[in-house]
């Protein structure tokens, strides 16, 4: 039996012992004998009309193996990246679904487009070929932001898509909003800009492909964090390999947050020109390729109102957005802004009727897609938002305004007007809690100290919801989602009783080796050391759809768990026949099959070993061996939720804006590891704080030029930018999912940005501020105080 | 044209050809097989390369591999016990112990950082590990569990000299 070590405990990470000798094996740490290197040369114009490109001076230069480029492409009638959702607008008209080819053709649409591939002997080689290419670009005017996109004379990406706009996507009851607003007491307005985000994991984007001419048969070693889906989008719908035939591995990851989860044309390219050039081809990004081409996040800018009754309820509240999805459509894109935004506007409240109209608009950027949090930020920042401005207009208490909203924890289930049915959840204990911990009540002798001090104080709430655990197949299916979304695990216990799960969630830092070991370890009451997860090779894993939107635990860890479920029922049929019981009889408890009522036990590994060394056994009526496979596709998606307070301290002579505490109190159903959770939380939250205060993709309208495009433009939170924080869990369960759990990866993320700016809003509310555009810069801030009419220096 | 570069690396005397423009953090792992050192950026920002060079943390990104001639490196393979045991630096049980990880992608730099910053000063405060941190991003863990683990491998490690 050993040492069980099961739900709720705190075990060392399994994983970490190779991360922290230097042992780890990510991509760029791969090498394969007779290995080539490959490079990618990228537009340097946002949008131009690619004239014809010269690869004679390159394929003359020393060590290079051949220069690829679209006409290659198009030659070898190869497919266009496929986008993984199909949305609609109001009327069923599909949105508009221009080719995103895997090396320019005819156009490059952003700074970074892919228009050539060259492999040489070494990196310095194709670097130095890469330099020999002759491009003819016909420079075209560029459109980056989304208000200059969808204007009349604006430069147009695609000759069949007018006004740049891919989708007039809406969702909710617009006549039933409309009357909730005649009838309003006070009408809150509000415009925003979600600033873009690039994501930034340590480890830059890596592929390695092979091309076996015995087999016929590809290998591609990527930083993916769903392999099996590239396998699948890859193989089946870009370059036509069978599945068979491909082999897709994603090892150790140095970090995704969504950034990973896409398929790259550069797998693709990568893949395809292995067998071209019968060699096995590594391409490993810089950082400063990264910036032009990883998927950037978020960029939405949206006018919102809320209507509300003279008590301060919500009657209704109205969104309109316009989304950039860049220049193509990448895999998830257009789902992020519309059905991963909209649902969630109805946050924790019981606004009756919502209404959200999103425009889905090309520019000439890097194709946007899912960010740590994708969709649920943007729209708990709109909602948080506007709920303190109308609390100030209304001169209502910002906590007060929200609890007079908020859904009552008896009320769930609680059906949304926009789609989701919460589950279950506790907004009110949540914000409770955070107002303990966070000190609420001492504010103002801080504020005090602060002002004695010259600085400005503000405190800022941020309640939400999300929904994780992506999703329901048919669900997804209706919302137009071209793939399921359920997970896979199979659990193979060895004749020792010693267990291999293999599933499809992938690892990148989420400590799933440890997680889900306790699951098993709880289950079958074997040794947590003698559990092994393998993940991220879709030889060696069945199927998977990866990891993202806080769902490996939520639906991988429920595969898990039924097919743990699952072996348990077999050991029952197999004990029943080793103790001579009727299986009815047979109970599994803490490693031992037993007859209940009786002393006569049969261990795990008893029943393992019988299950492979079938000498006495029901070989009649039961196979050998014991492993168990189970798929799961979730009835709902989970909602957790919570309250962040933030405390900032703004400096009004240099416009500096310090987080000085910071809370989180936050419902992630079932807790497996404490100490994993609170990781995952303090990470998501730095990143949403980055958001608030740091971080931003800044393009130049006209050139397309990426202006923020390497970590010394970008700022990136470091240590010294960040308190202490306070993290704790306010769980109620999820009524659906095995375990109750609900997920944690985005919520850290989701609730701080709001948290944040309602804060810096509170500090400079004195003078007049009822709004700042993220990331509140020193800058930022310090030309707001120049506006302001009021005396900077606090009395 | 390649040179020749004689340094001690991890405890052990090395002789390699480089060529000249080559960088540190590439011979390492290129020519050397030593990819515990991790490459994060390109402009000297991310710390994921951070190497002992004469007993101080250097950027191995930014250093040419010519300027190691007759020097002592210390990499994050260098850093446990006997070779080839599990046995683990004190800083790296701390990392271990207080969640001071995720992806690990940052680690090796991270430990390498620290490690420099606790021989450096006995008793570093909360603000003195934030400040020493400022040149390793990490990009996963909000950095208060790795702050955490700091000061706890530096205590340990000057319990570990007192001893
Ligand atoms: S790789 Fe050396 S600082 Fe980033
Ligand atoms: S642990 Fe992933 S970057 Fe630090």
């Amino acid at each position: 039996m050993g040492n069980v070590i099961g739900i709720g405990a705190a075990p060392k990470r399994k994983e970490d012992q190779r991360f922290l000798t230097g042992r780890g094996n990510y991509v760029s740490d791969i090498k394969r004998h007779g290995m080539a290197a490959g490079v990618f040369v990228r537009s340097p114009h946002g949008h131009a009309v690619l004239r014809g490109i010269d690869t004679s001076a390159a394929l003359g230069s020393p060590g290079v193996i051949a220069v690829l480029t679209g006409e290659d492409v198009k030659a070898d009638g190869l497919g266009s990246l496929p986008c993984g959702w199909g949305i609609s607008d109001a009327k069923g008209v599909p949105m508009k679904e221009p080719p995103f080819p895997m090396l320019a053709q005819g156009k490059v649409r952003f700074v970074g487009d892919m228009v050539a591939f060259v492999i040489a002997e070494t990196p310095e080689q194709a670097n130095a070929a890469a330099e020999l290419l002759t491009i003819d670009y016909e420079v075209l005017p560029s459109v980056v932001g989304v208000l200059e996109a969808v204007r009349p004379g604006a430069p147009q990406l695609f000759d069949d898509v007018p006004n740049n706009i891919c989708c007039d996507w809406e969702l909710g009851d617009n006549a039933a909003v409309e009357t909730a607003f005649r009838k309003a007491a006070h009408v809150a307005k509000l415009s925003l800009v979600n600033n873009r985000l690039i994501g930034n994991p340590m480890e830059p984007r890596a592929a390695i492909a092979a091309y076996e001419p015995g087999t016929d048969r590809f290998t591609l070693w990527t930083t993916s964090q769903f392999p099996h889906v590239v396998r699948f989008l890859m193989g089946a719908l870009v370059l036509n390999i069978p599945q068979h035939k491909l082999r897709v591995v994603a090892p150790d990851v140095g970090g995704g947050f969504g950034v990973k989860q896409f398929h790259y044309g550069e797998e693709a390219v990568i893949t395809w020109a292995a067998k071209r050039v019968m060699r096995t081809i590594k391409w490993v990004a810089s950082r400063s390729e990264g910036y032009v081409s990883d998927r950037h996040g978020r960029d939405h800018v949206t006018e919102a109102e809320l209507a509300l009754d003279e008590t301060g309820k919500f009657l209704a509240f109205r969104v309109n957005t316009l989304a950039n999805m860049g220049g193509y459509l990448s895999t998830f894109g257009p789902n992020i802004p519309t059905n991963l935004y909209g649902p969630l506007l109805g946050g924790v409240y019981t606004t009756p009727a919502i209404y959200c109209n999103v425009k889905v608009v090309f520019t000439n950027t890097v194709p946007v897609d899912a960010y740590r949090g994708a969709g649920r930020p943007e729209a708990t920042f709109v909602l948080e938002r506007i709920v303190d401005v109308a609390a100030s207009e209304m001169g209502i208490d910002r906590v007060e305004i929200r609890r007079r909203n908020m859904i009552p924890k008896e009320a769930y289930p609680y059906q949304t007007p926009v789609l989701v049915q919460y589950d279950s959840g506790d907004p009110m204990g949540c914000l409770d809690g955070a107002l303990v911990a966070a000190d609420v009540q001492g504010f103002g002798i801080r504020k005090a100290a602060s002002a004695s001090k010259g600085k400005f104080r503000g405190l800022g709430y941020s309640t939400y919801v999300e929904a994780c655990g992506l999703a329901p197949s048919r669900f997804a299916g209706r919302l137009g989602a071209r793939g399921g979304l359920y997970e896979s695990a199979t659990v193979r216990v060895h004749p020792t009783g010693q267990v291999t799960v293999m599933i499809g969630t992938h690892n990148h830092g989420q400590g799933h080796e440890t997680t889900f070991a306790q699951i098993v370890s709880e289950k079958l009451g074997v040794s947590f050391e003698n559990v092994d997860i393998v993940f991220g090779d879709t030889d060696r894993v069945q199927f998977g759809m990866g990891t993202y939107g806080s769902r490996s635990l939520v639906v991988g860890g429920a595969a898990l768990s039924k097919a743990t479920d699952k072996v348990i029922a077999k050991g029952k049929k197999i004990a029943s026949h080793l103790l001579e019981a009727a299986e009815v009889d047979i109970q599994f408890e803490s490693g031992k099959f037993s007859v209940a009522g009786t002393d006569r036990t049969k261990t795990f590994e008893e029943i393992a070993g019988a299950a492979y060394v079938p000498h006495n056994y029901p070989l009649e009526v039961l196979e050998p061996g014991l492993e168990e496979q189970a798929y799961y596709d979730p009835v709902n998606f989970t909602y957790p939720g919570g309250c962040h307070i933030a405390e900032v301290e703004v400096d009004p002579e240099t416009g500096t804006v310090t987080l000085v505490n910071y809370t989180a109190v936050d419902d992630v159903g079932t807790v497996i590891n404490p100490m994993i959770v609170e990781g995952q939380l303090h990470g998501g939250i730095v990143q949403g704080v980055g958001q608030a205060l740091f971080e931003n993709a800044v393009y130049d309208e006209g050139s397309g030029q990426l202006l923020s495009g390497s970590l010394m433009d970008y700022c990136m939170p470091r240590a010294d930018h960040m308190p202490m924080m306070k993290v704790t869990t306010h769980s109620t369960l999820c009524t659906h999912t095995p375990m109750g759990v609900k997920g944690c990866g985005e919520v850290g993320t989701i609730g701080s940005p709001a948290a944040v700016i309602n804060a810096v809003v509170d500090a400079l509310a004195h003078l007049g501020v009822t709004h700042v555009d993220m990331p509140a810069t020193p800058n930022r801030i310090w030309r707001l105080l120049q506006n302001a009419s009021l005396p900077v220096a606090a009395e | 044209m390649t040179v020749q570069i004689s340094f001690t690396l991890n405890g052990r005397p090395t002789n390699v050809d480089v060529e000249p423009a080559t960088l540190v953090a590439e011979l390492l792992r290129e020519q050397l097989n030593l990819t515990g050192t991790h490459i994060g950026c390109d402009t000297s920002q991310c710390g994921a390369c951070v190497v002992h060079l004469d007993g101080l943390p250097v950027k191995s990104c930014t250093l040419l591999a010519p300027a190691l001639d007759g020097a002592t490196l210390l990499t994050i393979e260098g850093l446990q016990g006997a070779p080839g045991s599990n046995q683990m630096h004190p800083m790296q049980e701390a990392f271990r112990e207080h969640h001071g990880l995720q992806c690990g992608f940052c680690t090796p730099g991270m430990l390498m950082t620290a490690i420099a910053l606790a021989a450096e000063k006995p008793d570093l405060t909360e603000a003195d590990v934030r400040q020493g941190l400022e040149g390793n991003i990490c990009r996963c863990t909000g950095y208060q569990n790795i702050v955490v683990s700091v000061m706890a491998g530096a205590a340990a490690m000057h319990a570990a000299e007192g001893e």
